[in-house]
């Protein structure tokens, strides 16, 4: 109940000081700090990142290569890019769970629509941008207006853009499309040096990562963690709940469509590109820190979430695990990972009840953590309730 | 409030995630879906799923000339024991009850569009005059409800059974039969022969045999192999894996596999980190679905094409002929859809049925691959090369439009 970011504003004035008062930490202090950040439920996931970064260039040092790398961020993007719209709509408080029928959707447009005129690519992708503006329309007005909980929304809207999309193409691509809308996801640009390539798909990524960290610490994003924390202050405060909400529902869904676009390119079209994207975004998101009912996460957070989630796959290709016991190893590590964040938190809230002033000191340690990008989560540790109590 | 909404959310969430698992198991590009063989997977779950005898039968097969005319593939049987249909023989015209397991996927479309056509076509006769369907959407429960209500409800002067999983359903047709009107069972078998006749292609084994032996033929020992398979435990799909894992085995070829559901993205992850850790000479797959990204995965890594074995769905042939790479198109017969239809005319005329009609089940060649490419001109990508519906009346445009009725 220790509601946190009723006030964005007051928050970052609080976190400001503390970042200044970093530099002043002696050198044991900040190794004590670093591993205190490694245990953090947040730094956890940052820390198995790395573990498995490290375990997959053991196993294949060529993985390390920036050509080789640069290929792994360009197959993390897409889903990435979607988990980073899922955050936007769990942070709020909500689910959507239309997301792959969405990939999906797009994918299957591009391929009926493009064909292999060239030409068409432009008016297709504006054409895509329009679906995916309307599935966040329908699925958030839909959710706040009509007070569906967006659970059913989504799952409706998922079945209905499966169901049509399967109507109108008989389930089936005519073709891949033209080769210079597949460029988006599967080209680059060659002959940088140093690294090599930079395909399309990692600058795409890039530019969503700056957007989303730009939105999520603009008002709107602050609003939309209020809600997300306790809707009924946040309307008391004076927010639009429903047009925020519903704006986090567009931003989803067109990040979905960001992601069908790319893999356009990436894997070529087919009915199955897309599939399960859903619960791969919100097991990336939760993975990353954010919590399920909203309130609490980081855009930066649910990108490590899907890169751990995506390096994880890797490395269960990398290694001489049999393909039957995949599934299971992966399930396992994901739980692992997020009860330790719910453990943490748990524990740490319990400290927060206890003892009032060594959780000042642990706040206001806490924004570096991830430095800028933590910032609006920071607010929604225990400690900032126990200093505001 | 929050607090009391969490453990809802977290049930919800709970729900949604088990019911997508559901969802995923049933849900397969892979024509005859049977979830759950009994036996776990393991590492050694090509050996579970081997049976010598069907092996060696299906390898037999393989070779046989079939009997019935030759530009009809769809009445060819191998080896058949004729059975004898003088009860079922009467005039007028006949309904026809269809519980088709699903159409959840391109080959099943592909065939339950030939079907329809076939039964156009059939109408004429004025034998079968009327066909009603039930489609089971992947489920067992829903397919047993399905047979049960054209028993008690539908009418029916006969039934076609598709069978969405062998054990599951093997209780329902039984009760059709039953009614003693004429059962017709298709694809996938189930465990009782009182249907008047089975038909189904030769088998998971041959394809096996068929698409390793390619591979073997064409490497070397000790070369690398990898094996893209939709997911584990569905008897045919295990069949195909059981035989070609086996002889991979004895001609020394280092084979590694990965269940991908058929997924584009998924193969070409997969195959991408194969060739980060070396290089790789061949690709077998259990299932078509998919192929072109496993070519393009080599693509982009820059390296030299495998010598491979896809499906005769139709992208994977237009990439093969556009790379002119060393490659292979294993066949699960579409125009089996024909058949049964067929077969429900011969039975109601009093013609002779095979009891277990076998159907020719040939790869495409490198040589049959250009005719095949022709025949099928202007089809979508995930349309089956051998659906054999060319002489029925709605070709090319049903196809082409892929109108699924």
């Amino acid at each position: 109940m220790t509601s946190a970011t009723g006030h964005p504003q007051s928050v970052r004035a609080q976190s400001a000081p503390s970042r200044s008062g970093q530099s002043r930490l002696g050198v044991g202090d900040r190794m004590t700090e670093w591993g205190r950040r490694a245990l953090d439920p947040k730094g956890i996931v940052v820390v198995l990142l790395i573990v498995i970064l490290l375990a997959i260039i053991v196993l294949n040092p060529s993985f390390a290569e920036p050509g080789s790398l640069m290929r792994f961020i360009q197959r993390v993007a897409p889903i990435a890019i979607v988990a980073i719209g899922q955050y936007f709509v769990i942070v709020s408080g909500e689910f959507d769970l239309s997301m792959g029928a969405v990939v999906t959707a797009q994918v299957m447009t591009v391929g009926h629509l493009v064909g292999v005129d060239e030409s068409k690519t432009v008016p297709v992708l504006f054409v895509l941008v329009g679906i995916g503006i309307l599935v966040g329309l329908i699925n958030g007005l839909a959710t706040t207006l009509l007070r569906v909980p967006s659970f059913i929304v989504t799952l409706g809207t998922m079945l209905v853009i499966h169901g049509a999309i399967m109507w109108w193409t008989g389930g089936v691509a005519t073709s891949n499309p033209a080769e210079n809308f597949r460029q988006i996801g599967r080209g680059g640009f060659e002959n940088i040096p140093l690294i090599d390539s930079i395909p399309y798909a990692v600058l795409v990524l890039a530019a969503v990562i700056l957007l989303a960290v730009w939105l999520s610490r603009r008002p709107f994003g602050r609003t939309l963690t209020a809600i997300g924390d306790n809707s009924a202050a946040a309307t008391f405060a004076g927010s639009r709940v429903w047009w925020t909400k519903t704006s986090a529902f567009v931003l989803s869904s067109l990040s979905a469509t960001v992601a069908g676009v790319l893999l356009v390119g990436f894997a070529g079209v087919h009915p199955s590109v897309g599939q399960g994207y859903e619960f791969t975004a919100i097991t990336a998101v939760v993975l990353g820190g954010v919590v399920l009912g909203g309130g609490r996460g980081t855009v930066l957070g649910a990108l490590t979430g899907a890169f751990t989630l995506e390096a994880l796959f890797t490395l269960l290709n990398f290694t001489a695990v049999p393909a039957t016991m995949r599934d299971a190893i992966q399930g396992a590590i994901i739980i692992a990972a997020v009860a330790y964040s719910g453990v943490v938190f748990a524990r740490r809230r319990k400290r927060s009840r206890t003892s009032t002033s060594t959780n000042s000191a642990t706040t206001s340690a806490d924004p570096t953590t991830t430095s800028a990008e933590s910032a609006p989560s920071t607010p929604s540790t225990g400690g900032d309730g126990a200093v505001r109590q | 409030m929050r607090t009391g909404l969490k453990p809802v959310l977290r049930t919800a969430v709970a729900v949604v995630g088990a019911s997508a698992l559901i969802a995923l198991a049933g849900c397969t590009t892979d024509p005859t879906v049977e979830p759950g063989g009994g036996e776990g997977g393991g590492e050694d779950s090509s050996e579970e799923w081997f049976d010598q005898e069907l092996y060696d039968r299906q390898f037999e097969e393989r070779d046989v000339v079939p009997d019935g005319p030759e530009d009809k593939p769809y009445l060819q049987m191998i080896s058949p024991e004729m059975g004898d249909t003088s009860e079922f023989e009467s005039d007028g015209g006949k309904k026809m009850c269809f519980a088709n397991a699903s159409i959840s996927n391109p080959w099943r479309q592909t065939g339950w569009i030939t079907m329809n056509e076939q039964l156009k076509d059939l109408k004429k006769n004025g034998v079968i005059t009327e066909m009603e369907t039930r489609d089971a959407q992947d489920n067992d429960d829903t397919q047993i409800a399905d047979i049960d209500y054209f028993i008690s409800e539908g009418d029916c002067d006969g039934f076609i059974i598709s069978p969405n999983s062998t054990s599951a359903i093997t209780p329902a047709v039984e009760r059709a039969c039953k009614t003693d009107k004429p059962v017709i069972v298709f694809d996938r078998g189930v465990e009782t022969d009182c249907a008047v006749t089975f038909i189904h292609p030769i088998g998971g084994f041959a394809w096996g045999i068929d698409t390793s032996q390619f591979l073997i033929d064409n490497l070397d020992a000790g070369d690398k192999v990898v094996a893209l398979r939709i997911l584990p435990g569905v008897d045919v799909l295990e069949q195909r894996w059981a035989a070609a894992d086996k002889l991979f085995g004895e001609a020394d070829i280092d084979v590694v596999d990965y269940f991908t559901e058929g997924d584009p993205a998924e193969i070409k992850k997969v195959v991408s980190d194969e060739l980060a850790k070396g290089d790789v000479q061949g690709v077998w797959m259990d299932a078509g679905d998919g192929a072109v990204s496993a070519v393009e995965a080599f693509e982009d890594a820059g390296k030299d094409y495998p010598v491979m074995t896809g499906e005769d769905e139709l992208s994977f042939l237009r990439k093969w002929k556009e790379t002119e790479m060393t490659a292979l198109a294993p066949v699960y017969t579409n125009f089996q859809w024909r058949t049964p239809l067929l077969a429900a005319e011969m039975i109601f005329n009093g013609e002779e049925v095979p009891t277990e009609w076998v159907l020719p089940q040939s790869p495409i060649t490198a040589e049959d691959l250009d005719e095949y490419l022709d025949r099928n001109e202007g089809m979508p990508d995930g349309h089956y090369a051998k659906f054999g519906g060319e002489d029925l009346s709605g070709f090319p445009e049903v196809w082409q439009d892929r109108v699924i009725p």
